[in-house]
């Protein structure tokens, strides 16, 4: 026993700490979106009642549902709603530049986008799809026990890279798959899984979480600014004289991203911090419903 | 000390590293202020960014200079500056310090203290012994050396005293000093002729420094009586104009010392002295126990005042007293009766009473008197009696002074006398002339009733002109006067009763006897009477003109108090003899002030000094708030400004510049005031009555719009102390006990809005009850607020005033009450009946207020929905009642704006009737 039980047990309390209010705050945040009935709403594999409908030719005599033929001239066949279950791949970006929050009251970008996945994971659990992220630590499961897998691994990533780089290869084909990043590094590796996520007829949405100081810019004077990893930094003697500059590249970003998006098929929006989760959570659900 | 100008530095080796300022310049050019450090994600879209201009990377000038600025004043604060620094490094002995400690002192010996306290702390930070003398101490003058600590606790004991020093004593003091020591000399700075001794002596020993306050000293004479009024004289040391205040203070009736009376007196400029004349009612005279200039704390500016104030001792002789029980043909009658309120009477034998030594002897009718007596008479005349004689049948019909001038009539008569106006004469009766301006009785008001039938003529000598001190319009004497050493005989040429003249019965004759009795000489004791008294202090003043019991003080000699100047022995003060109370002043009458004049080699320096500043804490302070300017410039250069918290600090300017715009308000109301005919109504302050009031006058509004030719636009709520009322006709005013008392700002609006034609219906709302006294709240609170109101004067409507006929014909006036008295401005008292019509003509304007309590407002008043707000009286006689209320108040606004107008109608019939012709 090299470790004793104290020390184990505080580990563990430290570990377990933000899971806790992670998966409070998801179940909170998906408690606002109420769900509808969740089906495909059109006939298929499922168990529950969908329609009758009359034997048309090629529909096989054991299909016919009897009892209610017996109540008229016509066979019918019951069918079922098609309650087939999607595999839906979550990438949270885990890179230190989502740490970032400018003011004490705002939660950082990191924690918007967990609480955001997390919340989106409970509703499509709960509506019985199978979730999973997109690296190879969780694929898609169903069940109660894949939301705490997700929650222990959502509150225990951590990267040391600046700028994180969504990885696509876990995904299997005809996937729904959600990207939350803010997206403020490289963009190739993003133009890249999304490629390859249309290759495989994967569709999604992808979700940029800002800062409202990154929409804003209310720098000036002279200035360091350094990436939240200190790997990339610029120096500048007068940051106002920036600003318009800055905001111009935000917006390009954001224009490029919205066009590799619909080009794979894909949503695109941008949530800040400073406005209700909510909000973004059922941007999430409904884009996930239109794919 | 070093020193630059004023400027002295304790320790100017500091100065020194004001040489670093320079290279601190190059310094602060060379290092750019130090850049913010941001965690900021988005930096890779900031990648490849430049800025278009660099500015930052230099301090710029501006905060350059602050920051020099800031350490420049951290080296010279530290450094030590003082302004005016007191370079004493003069003397290096002993240092003795001399006080004159007068009763002159007294008026700023705290500060005299303040600088004895400054010279000893320096004196023994120098490590010098000192002494203190004051001049007038009661000990004998000594001087012990000692340290300054020792004295410093002495010095709170140190007290001015009521006298001057004594001359021998201060030279012998001075003489006797030994050692050598410098002197400094807190003068009181008034001339002493014994000084030279003492400044010989002082100056042997050392260095002599006269310290003198160059403030003003000013004294206060003895009031002197000139021809029956006060005259108060003031001194001074310097000589240019200014003015004070003398105040007499005395019991007044209740017991309560008080100020009885003021006098302004007015010092011109070069002169040293002023007098002012003082005229007091002598029983008000007879109360003052002090003079003292106001505002001054000296005993030289307090003059008690003694029994030379109090009532005059007059005997009563007549010639004539055989016709007893006729008392108002008594030649005395008039006499006792003028006199008896102001003065003692004495009864007695023309021996007894010249024993008693009164103030003035009045012989009316009496022609001669024995040859023992008028000698007795004549010498009490010369020592300052007041002879008063007037004439009468006997003295017409004697021969005294006829050929030869008595001794004891100031002019020669013609045998006889004469007789004008008699039914037996000719002529009129005379009236009197006005008094010329050496006359006693210059000034007093001659009733026209008073003329002279009979009289004891004069004989025209050369010297008679200067003694008529009254005469007839026709030139003849009526008084006449002769001084006689000290005192003076009058004569009145007419008799005391009113047989031959109506002077005795007049108020003349009583202010001529005043005027004529108490200008007697102030009894002044001299020398020979008060030897070999003894007179008991029982009040003194002390050197700061405070009245103290005088309960341990030894009596003094008659021969002290002789003596010119009050001494160590003599406090000035009141002293009671046998007979009478005497007061001893500091200032007597001939007691001279002059300034001091020093000999030129001693140095004469101002009490106050030019004081040392300590300049460092202000360069430090100076220092702490740049380098504080410098955070925020720094901040703001550097950009720190900018960011989150910026928010704040932005908001928190704008809360500050943000200031409620009021005058925006005004304009508008003012145009709604002025695009219509707009009834207002002052705000009480009760939510309620201002309700009740904007309600009746909409009400009044909607009936002038239904029924005549006004249309007024909805009413406005007026506060007084804001808005402009030159906007409105009319204003409707009511009372509340409590509302609030408008400013002198608002009184004046409003008595220019009742110049201009404004009109206020004031509004006690208590159906009148109180008759307009200040029986009832609203009443007393009208009283009060209408005071300062220029209101003029009142009467209650007159049947034919004009507002009972501007559109209704009325003839009351009720509101919700039914009262009859409604007052507006009362007509002239020339105002005329015009003929043939009920009417008359009316002042020209408008009356500026009525004024009334029965509540029209609430009779007016109607809700919104157009239903009358308060029931008025019962049944149909109380919509009655409601209706003539709402035409009273048509006639009211009729008559605001038709002014004259209508009461000009009464001529139209004229008109017409010329017109036809």
């Amino acid at each position: 026993m090299s470790i004793t039980s104290p020390t184990l047990r505080r580990s563990a309390e430290e570990l377990a700490a933000p899971y806790p209010s992670l998966m409070a705050g998801a179940q909170k945040l998906a408690n606002t979106v109420m769900m509808g009935t969740h089906g495909r709403r059109r006939a298929g594999s499922g168990e529950e009642f969908w329609q009758y409908r009359p034997v048309s030719d090629g529909d096989e005599a054991r299909m016919i549902d009897w009892r209610r033929s017996a109540r008229g001239d016509t066979n019918f066949i019951r069918q079922t709603e098609w309650q087939i279950a999607q595999s839906v791949f979550l990438w949270v970006d885990d890179a230190a530049s989502m740490e970032f929050s400018s003011d004490k009251t705002l939660t950082s970008k990191a924690m918007r986008a967990r609480t955001m996945a997390l919340a989106l994971s409970i509703l499509l659990l709960k509506g019985g799809e199978r979730v999973g992220l997109t690296d190879a630590k969780a694929p898609p499961k169903t069940g109660q026990l894949q939301l705490m897998r997700l929650a222990q691994i959502l509150s225990d990533m951590k990267s040391d890279n600046d700028f994180g780089a969504p990885s696509a290869g876990g995904m299997t084909p005809n996937a729904h798959a959600v990207f939350i990043s803010d997206f403020l590094g490289d963009l190739t590796p993003v133009a890249d899984a999304l490629g390859r996520a249309a290759d495989r007829g994967v569709r999604g949405a992808l979700m940029q979480v800002l800062d409202p100081q990154e929409e804003t810019f209310p720098f000036d004077g002279r200035t360091i600014f350094e990436s939240m990893g200190r790997s990339v930094t610029h120096e500048t003697q007068k940051a106002g004289d920036l600003r318009d500059r800055y905001l111009e590249k935000l917006a390009t970003r954001k224009a490029e991203l919205a066009q590799l998006a619909a080009a794979a098929g894909w949503q695109f929006t941008t949530h800040h911090t400073d406005s209700a989760a909510s909000a973004g959570l059922l941007w999430l659900y409904t884009a996930l419903e239109r794919g | 000390m070093f020193s630059i100008g004023p400027v002295g530095f304790a320790a100017p080796w500091l100065l020194l590293p004001l040489i670093g300022l320079p290279i601190l310049w190059l310094i602060l050019r060379a290092v750019p202020p130090a850049p913010v450090r941001r965690m900021f994600p988005g930096v890779a879209l900031l990648l490849g960014l430049k800025e278009e201009e660099s500015q930052a990377d230099k301090t710029p000038l501006w905060l350059l200079l602050l920051r020099i600025l800031a350490v420049a004043a951290v080296i010279i604060g530290f450094a030590g500056p003082v302004l005016n620094p007191q370079n004493n490094d003069g003397g290096r002995g002993p240092l003795l310090v001399v006080m004159d400690g007068t009763w002159a002192d007294a008026r700023d010996w705290s500060k005299r203290i303040e600088r004895v306290e400054g010279l000893l702390t320096e004196a023994s930070r120098q490590g010098r012994t000192v002494a203190v003398t004051v001049l007038t101490d009661t000990a004998p003058l000594e001087t012990q050396f000692q340290s300054g600590d020792g004295w410093l606790s002495r010095l709170p004991n140190l007290q001015p005293k009521a006298w001057q020093p004594d001359s021998d004593a201060v030279s012998t003091w001075a003489s006797e000093l030994g050692g050598s020591f410098d002197t400094i000399w807190l003068s009181d700075g008034v001339a002493r002729a014994d000084r030279a001794v003492a400044i010989q002596a002082l100056q042997s020993r050392g260095d002599l420094t006269v310290l003198q306050s160059p403030s003003t000293l000013m004294t206060l004479s003895p009031p002197v009586f000139v021809d029956g009024v006060l005259e108060l004289t003031a001194k001074r040391l310097n000589t240019t104009a200014s003015v004070a205040v003398i105040e007499a203070h005395g019991l007044d009736p209740a017991g309560t010392e008080r100020v009885l009376a003021t006098a302004n007196l007015a010092f011109e400029d070069g002169s040293a002295d002023a007098a002012v004349q003082l005229s007091l009612p002598p029983e008000l005279r007879n109360r003052v126990t002090r003079f003292a200039l106001q505002g001054v704390r000296s005993a030289g500016a307090v003059s008690l005042a003694d029994d030379s104030l109090k009532r005059r001792e007059i005997a009563l002789f007549a010639g004539r007293e055989d016709r007893e029980g006729l008392e108002l043909l008594s030649p005395l009658h008039y006499l006792s009766q003028a006199l008896a309120l102001n003065a003692d009477l004495i009864d007695g034998s023309f021996g007894d009473i010249l024993l008693a030594n009164p103030d003035v002897i009045v012989l009316a009718d009496v022609a001669k008197v024995g040859q023992s007596e008028e000698q007795a008479l004549l010498d009490w005349v010369a020592e300052g009696g007041l002879l008063l004689r007037f004439a009468g049948p006997r003295l017409a019909a004697s021969d005294v002074s006829r050929s030869v001038e008595d001794p004891l009539m100031p002019v020669r008569l013609r045998s006889g006398g004469r007789s004008v106006g008699g039914a037996m004469s000719w002529g009129e009766p005379k009236a009197l002339a006005d008094f010329a301006e050496d006359s006693p009785f210059f000034g007093l008001g001659i009733p026209q009733d008073v003329t002279v039938s009979a009289q004891v003529m004069a004989q025209p000598d050369p010297n008679l002109s200067e003694r008529v001190i009254a005469s007839l319009a026709d030139g003849t004497p009526l008084v006449t006067r002769k001084r006689l050493d000290q005192g003076q005989v009058v004569l009145v040429h007419v008799t005391a009763n009113a047989e031959w003249s109506s002077l005795p019965l007049s108020g003349l004759f009583v202010q001529m006897l005043d005027r004529l009795a108490v200008s007697t000489k102030p009894a002044q004791l001299d020398e020979a009477d008060l030897a070999g008294t003894r007179w008991t202090p029982v009040q003194v003043l002390d050197a700061y003109g405070i009245i103290v019991p005088a309960d341990a003080l030894a009596g003094v000699t008659g021969e002290m108090i002789a003596e010119t100047e009050v001494a160590a022995g003599l406090n000035p003060g009141l002293y009671e003899g046998e007979d009478r109370r005497l007061a001893v002043n500091v200032m007597r009458a001939d007691t001279p002030l002059y300034p001091a004049v020093w000999p030129a080699s001693v140095t004469v320096q101002p009490i106050e000094g030019v004081s040392e500043t300590a300049l460092k804490g202000w360069l430090l302070l100076a220092a702490l708030a740049l380098f504080a300017i410098d955070c925020v410039a720094s901040l703001a250069v550097g950009g720190r400004l900018r960011g989150p918290r910026a928010a704040v600090v932005s908001l928190a300017a704008l809360l500050l510049l943000s200031v409620p715009n009021h005058s925006q308000a005004q304009d508008l109301s003012a145009l709604d005031a002025t695009s219509e005919v707009v009834l207002a109504h002052i705000i009480t302050g009760n939510a309620q009555i201002d309700r009740v009031a904007a309600a009746g006058l909409v009400g009044l509004s909607d009936t002038l719009f239904r029924r005549t030719s006004i249309e007024p636009a909805n009413p406005i709520a007026i506060d007084l102390e804001q808005d402009e009322l030159s906007f409105f006709p009319f204003l409707y005013w009511p009372i509340t006990p409590d509302q609030r008392t408008p400013s002198a700002g608002a009184y004046e609006k409003l008595n220019r809005y009742l110049r201009t034609g404004g009109m206020i219906l004031f509004d006690t709302r208590d159906a009148d009850t109180a008759r307009f006294g200040a029986s009832s709240p609203n009443g007393r609170k009208l009283q009060a607020l209408a005071a300062p109101l220029d209101i003029p004067a009142l009467e209650p409507i007159p049947t034919d005033h004009v507002l009972t006929r501007t559109f209704y014909l009325l003839q009351d006036f009720p509101g919700r009450y039914l009262s009859r008295d409604v007052w507006v401005e009362a007509a002239p008292a020339d105002a005329e009946q015009a003929d043939g019509m009920p009417f008359r003509n009316l002042n020209d304007g408008v009356t500026p207020v009525v004024i009334g309590g029965n509540d029209w407002a609430a009779a007016w008043a109607v809700e919104e929905n157009g239903n009358r707000m308060f029931p008025v009286g019962r049944g149909y006689s109380g919509e009655r009642q409601r209706e003539i209320a709402l035409r009273f108040g048509v006639n009211l606004i009729m008559h605001v704006l038709t002014g004259n107008y209508k009461s000009d109608q009464v001529h139209v019939p004229a008109l017409l009737d010329r017109l036809g012709q």
